[in-house]
């Protein structure tokens, strides 16, 4: 159980500060998540042909000097930022290739997160702890997506943490509780999907991915896991230039959604937008139960 | 000359004749069973634990002269005015519906002389028992039957409850018989039809949302009385874990023995854990937190002797709470001639009856039907809750002081060891003569 | 008229203000920054705006007090009310009104799932459309919805009356719409009234109530359990 917050910015004139929002809106929702807190963020792309790796490692002041310098023997790399337990790192690699590196070289790490231009920073401890450790308040870029958590049925872990990315550029934070999550991970699985936790989120985080990957756009992969899934779940989803949330037909979890032409701000609870510029302006609704909102740049 | 042919009867474990005549009567009655009481069939429990008392190496003290400490104080986390109880066991929430006036207002009056407390129920508070209960819970249930502000400034703790052993996750039906007036009246139902109760609460889900509906409740009672959360045992490792965060003070935890007046017989039977693995399991969770003997623990379900409370507390537990035990107390299931007539009715016989939902209880303490209730006098009733509270009481203390303990509460796993290897396995407490269990 | 700031003070802080005025007093609480459970419990009759957006359980277990919220209503709004009246001027969240007893709650806009959620007696009056599942186990008393209701409306319905400005998406398990009578227009007037409606007309509203099939279980016949 949790509290999901979200800023999208329509235009980029307010990129400068996404951050400087954000963080209020993260810390209202310490009570409904005091375990852990991460964010995905949106808006400073790598080069063309490259991808930005948010690779983390499990000790606090671990030497990434010396792990830089072991990868540059293997590829050109360069990098983006290191802030708390993460490396964001840029390379023209895929995936799987520094994936079966890392297990060969360096098994503790893990990558949280691929794109072109997201970044994702999870890490345990209160959403304050966490927004002062990862400098969230000097982010850019237009899209953030954040999430603090309750665990329900896994342990506190940074592996358990949300946002969970699953294919490039694709996050997911989810409130709620899935019900029938373990079968459906086992048939992502037969069908050579990978897991890194045990978590019901990273269930359907993957099984979005496996959506899109057998066709399905944003919309009918959202549709699908509506009949696939039992549970309760409200969801926001990002994408490059894009941003979705949807709720199950039961709506018990809330959502709080404030648009205005600048922005749009997602919240579990309004107490989290209200200090956010224009918001006696803005047209503030409840996604209905299986309402699917798409917002693009 | 043809032989008479020998009868031949070959047990059949899967098709037993109870089996069998269940699946007849499902054939012609269309529906489940709904019946009263906890989970009868076999499961591991405390009987499967035993005492390692004072020997060579550890001293007993002398019974009733060396004091051995009952007083239990609970529900201070959060600042309200913690429940002084003079003994560790309190009575479990049952609705006045299920039991009658007399019935509750005998429990309020045995508890009272004991110093310990009584819990509201399914449909609200009466005067009578907040009368005669010196210490009255009072339940916030999915259903809110009779719930209003009034009564919840008048309790002295409030127990949101979220399930129950009998039955967790379940909402379902009872029957009409028992919707009297006076029960229609207080939860605002038509007399006689079919009670349907919901399984979630009407206004949140969850604890993230729970933390807000508790702050709610501490607002409405000026964050005087102690926050209970009940539920009924399933993932209680990670469900003690989610009260804790939203805020409870006191959590109660009500293992599969559990008993209700009314539910379907496949609930009963099929649903929850044992209350032997609840209590193992909502420690292990507290632990884990470093809250344990800061948020209390309850735990209830199939609580007989005062060797079950002394086990309950020595695995952990601050507090047990009786349901089920208590009615028998007053007389449920009592082999009186002339109640014969009456067990028969219900096609049962004295030691058998769990015909609770019918409202013709034998013994007179779960019905709404007046001339039936005359058998039960809430003064000698009362007064057989307060012997059976004072038995479990000398029985604890006196397990108690033969472990060397001059507090109850200084009960500790150490003292106990398992005579079977699922016991061992589920409460993570060694086989006798071994340092042993599944799983070290 | 009393001013409350709500931004330096807790909600206790708040709330115990509100609770020490006379009976009869006016007061205004500002920026409740759409905080929870404010007005929580009240019992004097006392005349109280919230000037703002509103979180969680606003009005709850209220009694005699009148209350309006400037904005919209969190989850809960009024829920387990006893009597006196909540008003919701924009829009209200899940579960408005759920489990209450008595008294009026007014929203002018929409409300969002499970309106009237267990409704043991209260009166309501939605000027807008309601969400899936209103009015779901409600026990007693009437709710009037001036635009449309989404799915599953009025399901388990045991003794409240539902009346349907609108269309409903569909109907609820043991919901049936009935005719209305003489007695329903006077029913529909007075809350048209109460909650100051008077342009809605009474003869546009549907009835909905139980069928009463779930009233008492019956194997031989084909009830939606």
């Amino acid at each position: 159980m949790c509290g999901i917050v979200s800023l999208f910015f329509k235009e980029d004139s307010l990129n400068k500060k996404l951050g400087e929002h954000f963080v209020p809106m993260l810390i209202a929702m310490t009570e409904r998540g005091p375990d852990s807190s991460g964010i995905a963020v949106y808006g400073n792309p790598c080069e063309k042909g490259e991808y930005k790796f948010s690779i983390f490692h499990p000790d606090e002041n671990y030497d990434w000097d010396q792990f830089e310098n072991k990868i540059s023997d293997e590829w050109k790399v360069s990098r983006v930022k290191q802030l708390g337990r993460y490396l964001i790192l840029s390379a023209a690699l895929q995936k799987k290739e520094l994936d079966m590196w890392l297990k060969e070289n360096f098994p503790s790490m893990v990558i949280m997160g691929v794109g072109n231009e997201m970044e994702i920073y999870k890490d345990t401890g209160s959403p304050a702890r966490v927004a002062e450790k990862y400098d969230l308040s000097q982010t850019k870029g237009y899209l953030m997506i954040g999430h603090t958590r309750m665990a329900t049925e896994s342990a506190v872990n940074v592996e358990g943490s949300h946002p969970y990315s699953s294919g490039l550029d694709l996050c997911l934070v989810h409130n709620g509780s899935y019900a029938n999550h373990n079968s459906i991970r086992q048939m992502l699985e037969d069908d050579g999907m990978e897991f890194d936790s045990w978590n019901d989120t990273e269930v359907a985080a993957k099984y979005l991915e496996w959506r899109l990957i057998k066709g399905d756009d944003l919309n009918d992969a959202l549709k699908n896991m509506t009949n696939d899934f039992s549970g309760f779940f409200t969801l926001a989803i990002g994408l490059k230039n894009q941003f979705a949330v949807m709720r199950d037909p039961f709506a018990c979890k809330p959502m709080v959604i404030a648009e205005t032409k600048k922005y749009v701000a997602v919240a579990s609870e309004f107490r989290a937008l209200a200090h956010l510029p224009e918001i006696s302006e803005a047209d503030i609704f409840e996604p209905q139960p299986e309402e699917i909102h798409i917002w693009s740049k | 000359m043809t032989q008479k042919k020998p009868i031949v009867k070959e047990q059949n474990h899967n098709y037993p004749p109870e089996m069998i005549a269940w699946i007849q009567h499902a054939a012609e009655l269309g529906r489940y069973d709904i019946r009263g009481m906890g989970a009868k069939r076999k499961i591991p429990d405390f009987n499967d634990l035993t005492f390692l008392t004072a020997s060579m190496s550890r001293y007993p003290l002398e019974g009733y002269r060396e004091k051995c400490v009952t007083q239990t104080v609970i529900g201070g986390r959060h600042g309200a005015k913690p429940i002084e109880l003079d003994i560790p066991i309190t009575i479990a929430g049952m609705s006045f519906g299920s039991l009658n006036a007399q019935a509750k207002d005998a429990l309020g009056r045995g508890a009272s002389q004991m110093g310990t407390s009584t819990t509201t129920g399914d449909g609200g508070m009466t005067p009578e028992e907040r009368k005669s209960s010196k210490i009255l819970v009072y339940q916030c249930l999915p259903s809110r039957y009779g719930f209003n502000p009034d009564d919840a400034r008048k309790a002295d703790a409030i127990e949101i409850v979220i399930g129950q052993g009998a039955k967790p996750g379940g909402g379902g039906i009872l029957l009409g018989q028992k919707i009297s007036p006076r029960v229609a009246g207080m939860r605002t139902l038509p007399e006689g039809i079919d009670q349907r109760s919901a399984c979630r609460h009407p206004d949140w889900t969850g604890p993230d949302d729970l933390v807000i509906k508790i702050e709610e409740l501490r607002e409405l009672t000026l964050g005087k009385v102690p926050i209970y959360v009940k539920i009924g045992a399933t993932r209680a490792y990670h469900d003690v874990k989610l009260c804790c965060h939203a805020g409870a003070d006191v959590i109660v935890v009500d293992g599969m023995q559990g008993g209700t007046a009314a539910t379907q017989d496949c609930y009963i039977e099929h649903t929850g854990i044992p209350t032997l693995a609840a209590v193992r399991m909502a420690v292990e969770a507290l632990q884990d937190l470093g809250l344990y003997r800061k948020v209390h623990l309850i735990i209830s379900g199939g609580i007989r002797t005062g060797a079950d409370v002394a086990k309950a507390l020595a695995m952990g537990a601050d507090v047990v709470s009786i349901g089920q035990a208590m009615l028998i107390a007053m007389g449920c299931n009592m082999d009186l001639p002339e109640w014969e007539e009456d067990y028969h009715k219900l096609g049962t016989a004295a030691g058998y009856c769990h015909h609770c939902q019918t409202g013709l209880c034998p013994a007179g303490i779960t019905t709404q039907d007046p001339e039936i209730s005359k058998k039960l006098d809430p003064d000698k009733a009362g007064r057989k809750v307060r012997n059976y509270l004072k038995t479990l009481t000398l029985e604890l203390q006196t397990l108690a002081r033969a472990c060397g303990k001059s507090n109850v509460h200084h009960l500790e796993k150490e003292d106990l060891a398992a005579l079977t290897m699922e016991a061992a396995a589920i409460a993570k407490i060694p086989l006798v003569g071994t340092d042993w269990y599944p799983g070290k | 008229m009393v001013q409350i700031d709500c931004s330096p003070l807790t909600t206790s802080e708040i709330n115990k203000k509100l609770r020490e005025l006379p009976e009869g007093s006016e007061v205004e609480l500002l920026n409740p920054a759409g905080r929870h459970n404010l007005a929580v419990g009240l019992e004097k009759k006392i005349d109280l705006t919230i000037n703002g957006h509103g979180g969680y359980y606003y009005g709850g277990m209220n009694k005699n007090a009148e209350i309006t919220i400037n904005g919209n209503a969190g989850p809960g709004v009024a829920e387990n009310m006893m009597s006196g009246r909540v008003r919701v001027k924009g829009h209200a969240s899940t579960s408005a009104g759920a489990s209450g007893h008595g008294g009026l709650l007014v929203i002018e806009k929409d409300t969002s799932l499970r309106c009237g959620i267990s409704l043991k007696g209260s009166d309501i009056v939605v000027r807008g459309c309601v969400g899936n599942m209103c009015a779901f186990m409600a026990q007693a008393g009437n709710i009037l919805i001036g635009g449309d209701a989404g799915q599953a409306l009025g399901d388990s319905l045991y003794e409240a009356v539902i009346y349907l400005g609108g269309k409903y998406k569909s109907l609820g398990a043991d919901a049936k719409e009935d005719s209305m009578t003489d007695e329903d227009i006077t029913i529909i007037k007075d809350m048209l009234s109460r909650a100051g409606f008077n342009d809605l007309k009474p003869e546009n509203f549907k009835k909905i109530i139980s069928a009463k099939t779930l009233y008492h279980f019956d194997s031989e016949k084909k009830q939606d359990y």
